[in-house]
């Protein structure tokens, strides 16, 4: 049980990871924008999940990471449209630079 | 309780995540504009924030369940604040 845990967290490690890489090797910010997010949803899932199964393996039921879940979901939306809106903004008014 | 297996497993996710969070660091320094270094700023919370999940994994203690939350929470305040103001100049209007 805890050997699956592991390997999920392994996975969604591995989704942070290749976001990263992403983040720092596109070529503009409207292309940037994209990969991290791999890593905020599905990264951050099985993060969470591997963290439940371990934790309801290794003593009792454990449920509380869906509060980081759902909190995730909710705000990284905002977050981006937010920085996406100031970004064209910016670039439509300053580009290049 | 743990097994071996599970533990190596554990390590390599933390290996990962530590060069993510490298990268995304990497990105904050270098990020042309200051959209880029936020966008860095918010991939590098993310990532410390998976890291602090393993972390607790490893050590069998649910105290860092908390601190991943509280690094959620204050993460996307700051970056939706830092957001709004490159949108409009100024945090609260």
């Amino acid at each position: 049980m805890t050997t699956v845990a592991a390997l999920l967290v392994l996975a969604g490690a591995l989704l942070a990871f290749l976001g990263s890489l992403g983040l720092l090797r596109m070529k503009t910010f409207f292309e940037r924008v994209h990969p991290p997010t791999m890593g905020t949803t599905l990264g951050t899932a099985l993060v969470l999940a591997g963290s439940m199964l371990y934790f309801t393996a290794l003593e009792r039921l454990v449920l509380h990471e869906i509060l980081i879940g759902v909190f995730m979901t909710l705000t990284t939306p905002v977050t981006y449209i937010l920085l996406g809106r100031a970004a064209l903004r910016r670039e439509q008014n300053d580009p290049g630079a | 309780m743990n097994s071996d297996f599970a533990l190596l497993a554990l390590a390599a996710a933390q290996l990962l995540l530590a060069l993510a969070m490298a990268f995304a660091f990497c990105r904050l320094l270098r990020g042309p504009r200051a959209h880029d270094r936020v966008l860095a700023l918010d991939t590098l919370y993310v990532n410390a924030m998976l890291l602090i999940l393993s972390f607790g994994m490893v050590w069998a203690s649910r105290d860092f369940f908390e601190v991943a939350l509280v690094i959620g929470a204050l993460g996307f305040v700051s970056t939706a604040a830092a957001a709004k103001f490159l949108l409009r100049g100024e945090v609260i209007e």
